[in-house]
């Protein structure tokens, strides 16, 4: 039972999902993989929460969805990082750097 | 744009389900196959792929149900599914839902059109902008009740204090409006200049009164209410500028008040004028008198506490320029009370006592249905059940159940407006007339978010016991208990319930039978006088010819003497005031015997100026002396009457017969004759019923210093009174056309009237108490009821071993009383403590009259035996051998 932990740290599957549509716009297993690949094996995504999230986000306006033909010839629900997208993936990156930041500082203290 | 997406998707969602369904599925299932691919190229076999896929996507369906609940549109649905499921489930009971739905109208009905007359009477600032900083300002009489104010008082006080924007007075007046086609008395007040300013409130047309208005001898103008320009006018442009004959005095009306101004301290009052008095006038003139109320609006940031320090300071320092009269010297400072608090004083206590019996009946509407609902959740225990084995979680029952109790309440409150409206007028209609701000008692917003708060207070107060107590059992045992014999544990709580409501009601009961009892005490209090086949007016005697007291004086002996003629009449009379009409006239008294000592000895006995007859028309009784006869009229020194409990007081036992005496407004000027005591006559309540008589004195109107304009009429009838009024009304007219004829009324009228109050307050709990005593025995009869229905095996058993018919009903019975009794118990002691919530309106009858109790008692008792009785008579005719074949 010492198979690594590979969910995804809680409130961070937003800025994942905005991260890899700012890249390029991709449907739902296709962000999976990315952020799988991307990560290394670390994170998995749960397939259910990457549904609702991307549910949850277009709703949000942070994201266009589109039925489009994928490269082996699927229908697939494609997503697309609007303009207030970005600028919510910036504003949660510069909230992420600054507590990553602080979590460091923390476990670096010394005495 | 976020937000208008989330409203439109929602929306879209609502109106056509398919379609979001659809997307969500189509890339569940677009995921599975991209999943199964990786896989496969994996080096997994297509089928195992598939597999592995499924797997890491946890359940398509699942996934489909997480992405469609994440929308605000998915609660709306559960709760429309809980609605169609609770208003399907209501159709298919139709008697249970009929019950439930008009105990429930009722409670809420009733609760809000009390809270309707309570809203704007005690809660609402009054109709003024800044009304929390209007004051009334009052002179301290002896014992601290509070005084009318004299004008010279209002003067130092505007003058000298610095806490307020503007003081003004007002007393009252009822002047004769004449010149038109027919005359009319109408009811205006006589004010200072800056009457309304105080108040904050402008005329709508035309212009404020100003202070070269209130000079004694400025102009007459007047300003008349919106009412009164409708009404005798069409309108406030075509009076505006016009002349009104008020007691025979020419007035220009220079304003029109708005339509909705609300006049709180004389609210009959259609026109108002200046009083223009006298700055400085002597003490012993009217204007020195205790006869004007004192109104103030506080300067902004001013508290009352201020403005009482600052009042006090200027009592505490008289001053050469401000002198004071012995009986007005303020020693005991003047009041400063809200004018809110002055204006509902009355009220309150009988408003507060009706909304305490209002919010029993709620309670007792909202137990009597949870009762309801506990009996249908026991059979539907077997249903509930089966979901929770079907995985509905139980927080999804309690809000299913919830939804119900709301949909019920929200049925309920539909209906209540309809019994709420009624209500409101039933209110008004018997509401006592001297119930403050009347004509504010109505359904508007303020009172329909009340209503709308109590029905979801109500929808879930009911609901919630049900709702838990059925999400808490266990549906293993419920389904194999099977649902017909499940009622039992159930039972208990519906009799815990029944003794609440038992209890309440005997509370309500309490209160409508010391209610009663006071009014019963009230009515057998003698007035003084005998009210049978008595007929009473107000005749005016005013206008061009009756300007001189002696032309009024032979007006009133002629109207006399016209009016015996008229067959059925035995004895008529004038007298300036009319004992419980709400008249109120009172003067300094003096006898040259007893040396004035202290402000008090001033103090004021009712005055009675009559003509001889007054006292044989009403007989009131002669205790020593005698009554006054026509020598009295004219000549001779002044003769006057006092009453039995005055000469007590103020002569111990001495004989008071032929005491020197002057009262009236001039008892300080030296030179003024004395006048003779000649008789003492029995005591007469003038106020009310339950207050003890004044002292009062009686002197012929022709020899007081002036002859009133307006006097009562008091007419003794052989025959049925009221019905001599067109008579006696048409040969007053006879004698002078122009006079106007008011407040016709029989004697006995008047009594009944003095105690509207307690009567208002009876009439309301003795409805409430029905109300609750009837929803007490439905109680009562449910549970037994289902209690029989319950035992039905064990009373074949008892049966078919020897039981009688009698014994059968005796344990149905038994049953009902013992809950009762616990109800009766538990009833009495809350009882102790509430009735003395009602201390203020009872009349000698203690909170705790043991006559009341007991009677309550039985009135209860009965009712439990004859709710039991349905029952028992079911349970007796219960036929043994076929309820044991049944088992």
């Amino acid at each position: 039972m010492d198979q690594p932990n590979t969910d995804v740290i809680q409130g961070t599957l937003d800025l994942l999902i905005l991260k890899t549509l700012s890249l390029q716009p991709l449907h739902g297993f296709g962000i999976a993989r990315r952020i799988e690949q991307i990560s290394r094996g670390t994170f998995k995504v749960n397939p259910g929460s990457l549904l609702t999230a991307l549910q949850r986000l277009e709703r949000a306006g942070w994201l266009d969805a589109a039925w489009r033909q994928t490269e082996n010839a699927r229908r697939a629900r494609y997503y697309t990082l609007t303009r207030s997208g970005r600028r919510q993936l910036e504003a949660e990156t510069a909230d992420w750097t600054r507590r990553a930041a602080a979590v460091a500082r923390l476990l670096e203290a010394e005495g | 744009m976020s937000l208008w997406r989330q409203i439109a998707r929602g929306l879209r969602g609502l109106v056509d389900r398919s379609a979001p369904d659809r997307d969500v599925a189509d890339e569940v299932a677009h995921y599975l196959a991209e999943a199964a691919a990786a896989h496969e190229a994996g080096g997994l076999s297509p089928e195992a792929a598939r597999r592995a896929a499924r797997l890491d996507l946890g359940g398509a369906v699942q996934v489909r149900e997480a992405v469609r609940g994440s929308g605000w549109e998915a609660a709306v649905e559960t709760f429309a599914s809980d609605l169609r499921y609770a208003v399907r489930g209501l159709r298919r009971s139709p008697g249970f839902a009929a019950v439930a739905v008009l105990t429930l109208a009722l409670g809420i009905g009733a609760t809000t059109a009390i809270f309707s007359a309570v809203y704007p009477i005690l809660l609402a600032p009054l109709p003024y902008p800044g009304a929390d900083r209007l004051v009334m300002i009052s002179d301290v009489g002896a014992g601290g009740a509070p005084l009318d104010v004299a004008y010279g008082t209002f003067r130092e006080l505007a003058a000298r204090s610095r806490t307020f924007d503007a003081l003004a007075v007002t007393d009252a007046w009822q002047p004769a409006l004449t010149g038109l086609a027919e005359p009319e008395r109408i009811t205006g007040q006589r004010v200072s200049a800056g009457y309304f300013r105080v108040l904050g409130v402008a005329p709508a047309a035309g212009r404020d009164f100003d202070a070269a208005d209130d000079q004694p001898q400025g102009p007459k103008v007047a300003i008349v209410s919106d009412g009164l320009a409708r009404r005798r006018f069409g309108g406030a442009a075509a009076v505006l500028g016009r002349t009104l004959l008020l007691d025979g005095t020419s007035y220009t009306v220079i304003g029109v008040m708005p339509p909705g101004f609300e006049n709180v301290l004389t609210p009959a009052a259609e026109v108002w004028a200046p009083r223009q008095y006298r700055a400085l006038a002597p003490f012993e003139s009217a204007e020195w008198g205790h006869h004007m109320r004192m109104v103030a609006r506080l300067r902004r940031g001013m508290s009352r506490d201020q403005a009482a320090r600052d009042v006090a300071a200027v009592t505490r320092s008289p001053i050469p320029d401000f002198p004071r009269p012995p009986w007005a010297a303020l020693k005991q400072g003047l009041g400063v009370h809200s004018l809110q608090h002055d204006v509902v004083r009355g009220a309150r206590p009988v408003l507060l006592a009706v909304l305490g019996a209002v919010l029993l009946v709620l309670t007792i509407a909202s137990v009597n249905v949870t009762s309801l609902l506990l009996a249908r959740g026991a059979r539907r225990r077997g249903e509930f059940a089966l979901r929770v084995a079907l995985g509905a979680p139980r927080r999804r029952l309690v809000r299913q159940l919830l939804t119900e109790s709301l949909t019920l309440a929200a049925l309920g409150g539909v209906v209540a407006m309809a019994v709420a409206f009624a209500g409101v007028r039933a209110l008004v209609a018997v509401a006592p007339a001297e119930l403050p701000r009347a004509a504010a008692i109505r359904l508007d917003a303020p009172v329909f978010v009340f209503a709308l708060g109590v029905t979801a207070l109500v929808g879930l107060a009911v609901g919630l016991v049900p709702a838990f107590g059925a999400s808490r059992d266990d549906p293993q045992a419920e389904i194999q208990r099977g649902s017909r014999r499940a009622v039992g544990r159930h039972g208990s709580g519906r009799a815990t319930l029944v003794v609440a409501e038992v209890a309440l009601a005997l509370v309500l009961l309490v209160g409508a039978g010391l209610l009663l009892r006071s009014l019963a005490r009230l009515f057998a209090v003698a007035p003084g006088f005998d009210a049978s086949h008595v007929l009473t007016m107000q005749v005016g005697a005013a206008g061009s010819g009756l300007a001189r007291d002696s032309d009024r004086i032979q007006f009133y002996t002629q109207v006399l003497e016209a009016v015996r003629a008229v067959p059925g009449v035995t004895a008529a009379a004038f007298t300036n005031q009319l004992p419980l009409s709400g008249d109120f006239d009172g003067y300094g008294i003096v006898f040259a015997s007893v040396p004035p000592g202290g402000a008090n000895d001033y103090g004021s006995a009712m005055r009675y100026a009559v003509s001889p007859g007054y006292l044989e028309t009403m007989r009131i009784p002669l205790r020593r002396g005698r009554l006054l006869n026509a020598g009295d009229v004219t000549g001779g020194p002044e003769a006057v009457l006092i009453n039995e409990s005055f000469a007590r007081r103020v002569f111990r036992g001495r004989d008071p017969i032929g005491e020197r005496v002057r009262a009236g407004p001039e008892i300080a000027t030296p030179d003024r004759p004395w006048g003779v005591v000649v008789g003492v006559v029995g005591d007469v309540r003038q106020t009310s019923l339950a207050l003890d008589a004044p002292d009062a004195f009686y002197v012929p109107a022709s020899r007081w210093p002036w002859v009133d304009n307006v006097q009562s009429l008091v007419v003794r009838t052989s025959g049925d009174a009221a019905s001599l009024a067109p008579a006696v009304r048409q040969v007053i007219w006879s004698v002078n056309r122009d006079q106007p004829i008011t407040r016709v009324a029989t004697m006995d009228a008047l009594v009944a009237r003095s105690a509207a109050q307690l009567r208002f307050a009876l009439t309301v709990f003795e409805a409430f108490a029905l109300a609750a005593v009837l929803l007490a025995a439905l109680g009562i009869y449910g549970v037994l009821a289902g209690s029989v229905a319950e035992r039905t095996r064990e009373i074949g058993i008892r049966e078919a071993l020897g039981a009688t018919g009698g014994s059968i009903v005796a344990l149905v019975v038994r049953q009902g009383l013992a809950l009762t009794g616990l109800g009766v118990v538990i009833g009495l002691a809350v009882a102790v403590v509430a009735s003395r919530a009602i201390a203020a309106l009872l009349f000698g009858v203690s909170p705790l009259d043991p006559v009341t109790y007991a009677g309550v008692i039985t009135v209860l008792a009965a009712a439990a035996v004859a709710a039991s009785g349905v029952p028992a008579w079911r349970a007796a005719r219960v036929d043994p051998a076929s309820t044991l074949r049944t088992e």
